[in-house]
This record gives structure tokens, sequence and C-alpha cells, in this order.
């Protein structure tokens, strides 16, 4: 554009700050509770990196949500099967992930991770299809339909797999910690943060620059006029549903990493967390969602440290406090 | 052999939900021409335009656009048929910048530099609040964007539905100046309006809905001439709008 885009015609465009405090806020608020600082960074540490890992996964689900009012309980699923798909590589690549090498170990990892993906976007798609296209607009049985497909993936793996619980090891050069002091902070989850980083900075890229990022805004906000305006949504909205799905398998894989471990169950745990994180980000949003996985990880693992009994109550806690203080979510997205 | 009316609905009845809103609608649009369409509240131009845009569904009749029937037709083949819509409530994208809202209906890809200099000079409001996100625009300003957003790219017809509502009497006059500013451009406008001084100043056709059907069509300067027709069709008083 010729002369328009100069800045002197441009009113500061006013930008909501107070969101981002959160998260520092209660990092510090914790320090006098927890008294020990290296506890705290410990405790700091694992709640950004699992906070990164919600995020990936709640990404794609506040979007599918936003665009088309559909609430898909089935993103469960994507995690626990990206998680078991990965696992396949175990044992064929574990020459590359037990090797001393940080670039074998990298280079097994992505394959993982890309067969994860890739696995869970074709997924997502046939289960857009099958599953979820007959019931748009039908909140009652979209909960049920999603609920059910998620029920039958988590009995597939039960019997492709066996019920109990199967070792997902770290590569040999993620393990172990980095010490500051008497801080130390375990490297995988700087690794995670650093992923998480990545893929937010990657959303926010497709979604501030890009055509497509400016029709999934802008039918996040009115679907109706997005179609009037000469595009088919439903497209669209398939391409967000498979790429939220393979977010979600890539999500699977980094909390397996995690925990070291794999369960049948352990998509429908963390869905549960996905879930109050798009609720308190605000509906459709993607900065909301980012603040929102990061305080609701944060806020588990200090009550998990200062009150187990009452850590899952936590982040209840943290939900009800947010509405009440922003009762459509942190950034709530306009006309919604 | 082209028609002469571009847009043309035949027995179009429209069903929300359990309401029967449109019991027949028959309505010829001309080309190149403005037609004023205008019915008391609740009539049906809302929903007749809505029909049109395929954003509800008729359940019986025909909407015939350039020779084509597009009475099935999914929205955003309708919108790229070269139909601009601009709704009731104005449809702005409110978390997005006025620049981002002009940029999605340019559906060329990049806006044309001439063009965007055209609506500039329509509605300079614009060019100051360029990077600002629409929903800190003001009522008459959103009007504006949700205008410029029709008429970014040239298109076949317009569809304007009250873009009057709610605004400052010295702002309805800058949309007169702007209406008339596109009339030149020979494009084919339908326009819904309350304010009939408004609709008398540019129409050069008229249609009049009343209970969900066209009751009345003819020539502008015929309608605003004919008090006591003015009087049974719309119900302004004999004496209102001097
Ligand atoms: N979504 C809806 N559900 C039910 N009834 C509706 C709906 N939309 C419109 N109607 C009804 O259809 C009738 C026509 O409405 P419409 O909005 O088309 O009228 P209008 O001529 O545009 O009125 P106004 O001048 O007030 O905008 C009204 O009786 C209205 O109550
Ligand atoms: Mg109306």
């Amino acid at each position: 554009m010729t002369d328009i885009d100069a800045g002197e015609l441009a009113k500061r465009r006013p930008y909501d700050w107070a969101p981002l405090l959160l998260v520092p806020l209660l990092a510090l608020a914790a320090l006098p509770l927890i008294g020990s600082l290296s506890t705290w960074a410990t405790l700091t540490a694992a709640g950004l990196a699992m906070g990164m890992i919600i995020f990936i996964i709640a990404s794609g689900l506040t979007l599918v949500f936003g665009l088309m009012d559909v609430l898909n309980f089935g993103h469960g699923a994507f995690i626990s099967v990206g998680a078991y798909v990965a696992a396949i590589l175990l044992a064929p690549l574990s020459g590359l992930l037990q090797a001393d090498s940080l670039v074998l170990n990298g280079v097994a990892l992505l394959a993982l991770i890309a067969l994860a993906m890739t696995a869970t976007g074709l997924l997502g798609w046939a289960f857009e299809r099958i599953i979820i296209m007959p019931v748009y607009g039908q909140h009652l049985k979209q909960i049920l339909v999603t609920v059910g497909g998620m029920i039958v993936a988590q009995q597939l793996i039960i019997v492709l797999w066996g019920p109990v619980q199967l070792a997902f090891p770290l590569p040999t050069a993620f393990r172990g910690a980095i010490v500051l002091g008497d801080v130390a902070i375990e490297r995988y989850r700087i690794i995670a943060v650093i992923v998480g980083l990545v893929v937010f900075a990657g959303m926010l890229l497709v979604l501030n620059r890009t055509k497509i990022g400016l029709l999934i805004r802008a039918g996040v906000e009115n679907r109706e006029m997005v179609e009037a305006l000469g595009y088919h949504i439903r497209r669209l909205f398939v391409g967000v549903f498979v790429a939220g799905s393979a977010l979600a398998g890539l999500g699977g894989v980094m909390w397996a990493l995690y925990r070291e471990e794999l369960t049948p169950g352990m998509g429908m745990e963390v869905l549960v967390l996905v879930f109050i994180v798009v609720i308190i980000g605000g509906l459709g949003s993607i900065g909301g969602c980012f603040i929102g996985s990061l305080l609701v990880a944060v806020t588990a693992n200090y009550a998990g440290f200062l009150a187990p009994k009452v850590a899952l109550g936590s982040n209840i806690m943290l939900m009800v406090l947010i509405l009440l203080w922003r009762s459509r979510g942190l950034y709530p997205v306009a006309n919604r | 052999m082209s028609e002469a009316a571009l847009l043309r609905l035949d027995g179009v009845n429209t069903h929300i939900g359990p309401y029967h809103i449109l019991q027949g609608v028959e309505l010829a649009v001309p080309r190149g021409g403005l037609t004023m369409l205008l019915g008391r509240n609740g009539a049906g131009k809302t929903t007749t335009l809505r029909t049109i845009m395929g954003l509800w569904h008729a359940s019986a009749g025909r909407v015939r656009f350039d020779g084509a029937e597009i009475t099935d037709w999914a929205t955003p083949d309708i919108a790229r048929a070269g139909i601009a819509y601009v709704p009731e409530n104005m449809g702005i994208f409110a978390d997005l910048t006025v620049r981002e809202n002009l940029l999605l209906a340019a559906r060329a890809g990049d806006i044309d530099d001439a063009r965007l200099r055209w609506v500039f000079g329509l509605f300079p409001a614009l060019k100051k609040f360029w990077s600002l996100p629409a929903g800190f625009l003001s009522g008459g300003q959103k009007q504006m964007l949700s205008i410029a957003r029709a008429v970014i790219e040239p298109r076949k017809l317009f569809l304007i539905d009250e873009p009057t509502k709610g605004l400052a009497p010295a702002i309805i006059g800058n949309m007169i100046a702007a209406f008339r500013e596109l009339k030149q451009t020979a494009a084919t406008i339908l326009l819904v309006e309350q304010n009939f001084m408004f609709a008398k100043s540019l129409g050069d056709t008229v249609a009049v809905m009343d209970n969900g059907r066209v009751v009345h069509a003819g020539s502008m300067a015929e309608l605003a001439e004919d008090r006591e027709l003015q009087h049974r069709l719309l119900g302004l008083s004999l004496d209102s709008h001097q």
C-alpha cells in the first residue's frame, strides 16, 4: 500500500496488558509461601513446561470451538493416540534414542513426532468427517458422540497395547538437569518450554500475518459474515481441525516424555485441564489460551507442593476467580 | 441476451424455524439502478436480503441473479457470483483492524490502490483509523467500514440493509453523498431503508413490503409524489418528512 501505512495516521492500538501480569504475579506470590528458592524454581520450571504442553494441546481445541462452536471431547483421544503411535518407533529407533549424541537423539525424536502428528492429523480428518460433521450446531449430541469417540479410541489403545502403563524414556541427551547455583532445572523442561514458545510464535505468525490466519480470526468472531464475503468456512474449519489434532498428537508425545510413561487414560487426564484452559483463556482466543495454560499448570504445581490434597480443586478455584474477574475469559473474542 | 433485471425473486417463501416469514416475494431489481426496499418494521426486508444471500434458504420460489438460478447456492458461492452484502448489524470484525476488515473483502488478494483512494474519499475516517481494531470505531464509522468493505472491489450487485439506522443527521448526509458516488459507477444497488427522505433522494425504483410480501413496486418518483400511497403503504403521516 502506498501512502497509508504511515505511523502518523495510525492511532496507537490500545493493548490489554493485565492478563500478561498474572503468571509473574502468581510466581512472585508463591515464592514466600514455598520458602526455598530452589524448590520454587523447580516447581516454576515444571509448571511452565507443563503449561507449554497444555498450550500445544489446547490451542487447536480453542480454535475449533471458536470457529464452529464445536465441543470436541474427542480431543483427548488425539493426545493418547499421538503418544502411543510415537511409541511404535521406540524400539526400532532405540539405537538412535540411546546414543550419546544430541543430534542423533534429536533426529530420532523428530521422527517420532512426525509419525505422531501425521497419524493424529489423519485421525482428526476422519473424526471430523464421520463424527463431527453430522452434529454441527447440536451441542448435546456433540458431547455425546465426541465422548463416545474418545472412549472407543481409549478402548482400542487398550486392545492394541494392553491396559498397563508402558515406559517412554527420554532420549539420552535430554536427561539430567542444568544446575545454576543451588537451583537445578531439568533439561527436558527447558526443551518443552522452547518447543511451546516456537509453536506459540508460529501460531501468532500464521494468525496475524497470513490470509488464512485473518480468515480464522474473522471466522471466530462472525462466521456468517466470512461466508457472505465469499469464503467457505467449512474448508477452513477442516484445516484447523486437522492442524489442531496434529498438535494434540505433538502434545501427547511431549506429555509422555514429561512423565516418561504411557497410560491409556493419559489423554482424558490432560483433557480436564485443557478444557479449563480453553474456558479461562476466552473461547477462540490463542493469546488467552497461552496465558491460561501457564496459569493452570503453574497453579497445579504450586498447589501440588503446598496442599497436595486440594491440587485438582485449585484449578477449579483458579477458573472461578478468573471468571469472576472476566466473565468471558482473559481475552474474550468480540461478538461471542 | 441479457435480462433487464439483474436480480429477480419469483414467489419466494422463507421459513425461519416454525415461522413462515416470506410468503411469496416477487421482486425485480433492474440493472444499473438503485432500488429501494421499504416497509414497516417486521415486514420482511432483512429476511429478503438474507434469503438472497443464502443465509436463509427459500422453501419455495426462485432467486435468479445475472442469468443463473442461485436459490440453493451456498452463501460463499453467491458472494463470489458478484453480490456484496452490508447486513443490518454491519457484521464488522471488531477484533480485526480497519485494514484487515477491508483486506478480507478484497478477494483478489491485495487492495487496489486507486479503489482504496476512492473509498477514503468517500469515508475519510477509515484512513484515519486504518490500524485501529474496528471495535473502537463509532457506530457511524462502523457503518462506513461495512459499506467500504462491500465496495472495495467492484461487484455486480450491492445489498445494503438500513445503512442510516441510528446515525446522526450529519452522517446521513455523508452516506447519501457516498451512495450517489456509488451510483455513478453504474452499480446495481438494492437498499433497505426506513428513512423516507433518504430513500426519496436516492431511489430510482422502489418496492414496498408488508407481511412478507411485496405489496407495491414502481418508480421512486411516483411514490414520492403520492402522499396517499405513502400513508397507506408506509404509515407515514401526510405531513411528515417535509
Ligand atoms: N431469527 C428469527 N427468528 C424468528 N423470527 C424472525 C427471525 N428473524 C426475523 N424474524 C421475524 O420475521 C419477520 C420479518 O423480520 P425482518 O427482520 O425481515 O423484518 P424487517 O422488515 O427487516 O424489519 P426491520 O425494519 O425491523 O429491520 C419479523 O416478524 C421478525 O420477527
Ligand atoms: Mg431489518
